[in-house]
């Protein structure tokens, strides 16, 4: 597709180098990242997931949709360790866990955000996404407290990362602004920067869009389709617009009462009669 | 070759000329600034020198010839900036466009303007050049800021500013800078410096030719007047594209040698604005309204102790601060009260806005409010304000510190004349003004009169004081039946001058008297309603209100006071006045879109309402079918009252206008 003489490819490559620090995951770009394989979740009687097994390709746009209570936010909580699946397994960048606790997929890559945000109203923008990079942060307590010598250091190189997410999200205007008063589409945002802080291999997104208006839809997935394609981060996202999902996916998967249901592209996943009648209902 | 070469010959007459006296003027001072990532980077006059070389002769190496013509659109960046002087340095020319137009209108500009290179400030630009790629036959390539999105694009004619700065270090490492410093230096002062496309409200925009030699010299004598030097510092944030900008930004910035702050985003610009403390400002008068706006309700807000305290210091303020600023004679204890104030109130004001190091500040654009024009002014901020067009290099009129009035764009500015016409039409000639319109040469014939002035297309007039007062668009004055001279706008602007009045329409041309339809501001009437205990269910009624017809009444009747102290305005004093039961909407195709009332459309629209203004009828039944935001049409139907003003004696015996 390019014509550019060799001299001028060379100097375009330097100029492109992304800013923004990714996670090394030592995975190839299409090789499985995850795979979910026959996990089954259950609170007492009730059974959330049933013997559900998919994988996420390193690169690619994750979805995971289906009806209200199909199981969506638990496959999520139990991909980050929240939740213990009583029967499977989740393997991890090749290594095979039962139980994960959420810490531990922090530390190894896993970043995530939620249906109902959960950021410290009281604190900036700015501190938000800096909590984010607590895990990278080696420094120990004494020296931070003083935020001196090697601590002072390192907060200038963790600020800088944070600044380049604020830059990338566009949130400048807000960086010191309590996130408590900021708009629900905006907290969205710093939500996602915070996620982001973590540099993580693998990002859960549950609804990011919903309850924001169409034009902060438009923002939120430019931002998401940005964050796949300059920092190659793989998602797995929730979404319930249907537009949304379709646009953004390179790949679905339906869930229904715990049940999968269907797995493929969006176009595959639209033409499938068991999703239509998920969605639809279907006559008894 | 070193950065510290000098200019031949001693006085730059070009602004690339300028960066290299700069560079061994003010080598270390700082020359631009820009917040990124959170902090303000800087570059110092050498630094700027070494960018600017290095991109310019880059934009050489990529093919760029003298004479062609060099696109720039985005917003207030460095690079962009450093654009204008890499082009010139070449002997080619800048032609920035507005960030916000859309691909068409864009296309026609590059087009029109025959454009050999576009420079972009982000991908929003590069993918309305490139949506448009096909129609751009000249074009031949796309430069960029900001790499953003770009990575996945066909670059073989996609290039970003850092890659031509490396291709222009790599070349000065092989030759030498001498050939770049010899094209600067034996620049021909009397080509072509920039073309500044008109905003083009009517008709296509037009490119205004301005020549080398009359943009130096036009920004050397305003620097003059208001003693800009190395030492102030501005913030870019107005429309690069705007005539306004790229005198004050980057003209008088070279010439002065003063340093240029580019905000961190459009949104940042309040708080960049604070950390900045710029010394010299401009802003167009609905920036200060929405300032004056934020101070008052944040005092609202504020601590019972700080509300008296600031209302205190506010009316001392506005008895004296004025006349202090002006250096006119104030008592000893007004003085010591309005010290005690600016410890207390003035300076933590200007400090919130960022004001506080401004010894220059100016407005133009519209008509400002004379007691918004004073709270700024009594605060201590030396605002003036100034008149001026893209054809004149901006500067026709500007007002001399101390002499400073709301009502008036002060005299002529340094080695301008300016004139009226016969026909009452401002008219001047300018060391920077335009001397064609790219390709359009018949229009500018039209623009200039024979013996060289410039028609501003303004009508206006010079009052005792030396100051020129800008009326209206001349093609508006109309003229009542008995002669006098009726000036819509000027007559409008008093009535909006009034919080409470949102809108106002006058009709006279070619009638007995002057009246006017008035539209509420719904914020501050509203407000008024509720600490007044006015019940009101809706707009409508709110408007009909006759309290509200009371206040509007005593607003008419104070600018007929003021119109009958003006010798060419006694005629014009407003009889009868209606409040209108809607809002004026550009839905409904009453206003533009920017805003401004279409006159005609109204007066057609209404024309029940201005009979009956006319006619003597003291209410009128109107049904007017309104478009609801989704597109769907109803009718709102009202019984409008229609009440007399009281008008006054003119002070002076009356004259025919301008006749």
């Amino acid at each position: 597709m390019s014509g550019a003489e060799p001299k001028n490819a060379e100097t375009v490559d330097a100029a492109q180098v992304q800013d923004l620090a990714t996670f090394d995951d030592g995975i190839a770009p299409g090789a499985e990242l995850l795979r979910v394989e026959n996990v089954s979740l259950s609170f007492g009687g009730v059974k959330a997931i049933q013997n559900i097994s998919f994988d996420v390709k390193k690169g690619e746009i994750r979805a995971i949709i289906g009806p209200n209570g199909a199981g969506k936010t638990s496959m999520l909580n139990v991909i980050n360790g929240f939740y213990h699946p009583q029967e499977g397994t989740i393997t991890f960048r090749g290594q095979v866990r039962t139980k994960m606790r959420p810490y531990m997929a922090a530390s190894q890559g896993i970043s995530r955000t939620f249906q109902n945000v959960a950021l410290f109203t009281g604190m900036s923008t700015l501190d938000n996404i800096m909590a984010g990079r607590t895990l990278k942060m080696h420094r120990n307590f004494f020296w931070q407290m003083f935020r001196y010598g090697p601590a002072f250091k390192e907060e200038v190189e963790h600020r800088m990362a944070v600044e380049k997410i604020i830059d990338f999200l566009e949130i400048q205007a807000i960086r010191k602004t309590p996130v408590g008063q900021l708009p629900y589409g905006l907290q969205k945002r710093v939500e996602l920067g915070r996620a982001l802080a973590a540099e993580p291999s693998l990002l859960l997104l549950d609804e990011p869009m919903a309850g924001m208006n169409l034009e902060e839809k438009e923002d939120m997935s430019r931002f998401i389709i940005d964050v796949n394609q300059q920092m190659g981060t793989t998602i797995a996202l929730i979404e319930h617009d249907m537009g949304v999902v379709m646009d953004l996916a390179d790949r679905v998967v339906v869930l229904d009462y715990g049940k999968k249901i269907a797995d493929g592209t969006p176009n595959e996943v639209q033409a499938n009669q068991d999703v239509i009648n998920a969605y639809l209902g279907v006559a008894h | 070759m070193s950065a510290n070469s000098t200019v031949a010959g001693g006085v730059p007459k070009t602004f690339p000329q300028y960066l290299i006296h700069n560079a061994a003027r003010f080598g270390d001072m700082p020359a631009m600034r820009h917040k990124d990532y959170g902090i303000w980077q800087s570059w110092t006059w050498s630094e700027m020198l070494d960018e600017i070389r290095a991109y310019s002769i880059g934009l050489g190496e990529l093919g760029l010839k003298p004479g062609e013509k060099v696109a720039i659109v985005g917003q207030n960046r460095p690079k962009l900036y450093w654009t204008f002087c890499a082009v010139q340095a070449l002997g080619c020319v800048p032609v920035p466009v507005y960030a916000d137009s859309v691909a068409e209108e864009m296309v026609y500009v590059l087009n029109h303007a025959e454009v050999a290179f576009v420079v972009c400030q982000d991908q929003e630009q590069v993918d309305k050049v490139l949506s448009m790629g096909d129609e751009l036959t000249m074009l031949r390539k796309v430069i960029y800021d900001e790499p953003r999105g770009l990575r996945d694009y066909d670059h073989s004619d996609l290039h970003s500013v850092d890659q031509l700065q490396k291709l222009g270090r790599e070349a000065i490492a092989k030759n030498g800078g001498d050939d770049w410093l010899n094209t600067v230096n034996s620049a021909d002062p009397d080509g072509l410096a920039v073309m500044l496309y008109t905003s083009g409200t009517t008709g296509r925009p037009k490119g205004v030719m301005l020549r080398t030699s009359d943009c130096v010299n036009a920004a050397v004598s305003t620097v003059e007047f208001d003693k800009l030097n190395e030492n102030d510092v501005a913030l870019a944030y107005l429309p690069l594209a705007w005539v306004g900008d790229h005198y004050l930004s980057y003209a008088q910035g070279f010439v002065a040698g003063f340093c240029l702050a580019c905000p961190e985003s459009t949104d940042t610009v309040p708080q960049d604005l604070r950390e900045i403390g710029p010394t010299f400002y401009f802003a167009p008068p609905r920036v200060f309204e929405s300032l004056l706006t934020s101070v008052t309700l944040r005092m609202e807000d504020s601590s019972k102790l700080k509300q008296k305290l600031y209302r205190y210091f506010i009316k001392v303020a506005n008895r004296c601060g004025e006349d202090i600023l002006n250096g006119n004679p104030v008592g000893l204890g007004d003085r010591l009260l309005y010290a005690l104030g600016s410890v207390l109130i003035y300076g933590p004001v200007r400090n919130v806005l960022g004001f506080s190091r401004i010894r220059v500040a100016y407005t133009a654009g519209e008509a400002i409010g004379p007691d918004l024009f004073s709270f700024f002014r009594s605060l201590g901020i030396n605002l003036k304000q100034l008149y001026g067009q893209t054809e004149a290099f901006l500067y026709v009129t500007c007002q001399v510190d101390g002499h400073v009035r709301a009502d008036a764009v002060g005299p002529a500015a340094p080695n301008v004349d300016i004139r009226i016409s016969e026909n009452g039409e401002v008219q001047f000639r300018s060391p920077g003004m335009f001397y064609s319109y790219f390709k359009q040469e018949d229009k500018a014939k039209e623009t200039l009169t024979e013996d060289g002035y410039v028609k501003t297309g303004d009508a206006g007039f010079i009052d005792t004081d030396g100051q020129l007062k800008i009326i209206d668009r001349a093609k508006d004055v109309g003229k009542l039946k008995d002669g006098s001279m009726f000036p819509p706008k000027y007559i409008e602007n008093k009535l909006k001058f009034f919080p409470n009045i949102k809108e106002a329409v006058a009709f006279g041309d070619g009638r007995d008297f002057c009246a006017i339809f008035i539209n509420i501001d719904l914020t501050a009437v509203g407000n008024w309603a509720e600490r007044n205990n006015v019940a009101y269910a809706s707009y409508q009624e709110l408007a009909a209100h006759p309290d509200v017809y009371k206040m509007m009444k005593e607003h008419v009747e104070q600018v007929n006071a003021d119109l009958a102290a003006e010798e060419m305005m006694a005629g014009s004093q407003i009889n009868r006045f209606l409040v209108l039961h809607k809002e004026l909407d550009a839905d409904d195709g009453e206003m533009t879109r920017t805003q401004k009332v279409r006159r005609s459309f109204v007066a057609e629209r209404y024309s029940v309402l201005i009979e009956a203004l006319y006619d003597g009828s003291t209410e009128k039944y109107v049904e007017t079918e309104v478009v609801f935001e989704d597109g769907r049409k109803g009718s709102i139907s009202a019984t409008i009252q229609i009440a007399d003003a009281k008008t006054f004696d003119a002070v002076q015996p009356m004259k025919e206008a301008a006749e």
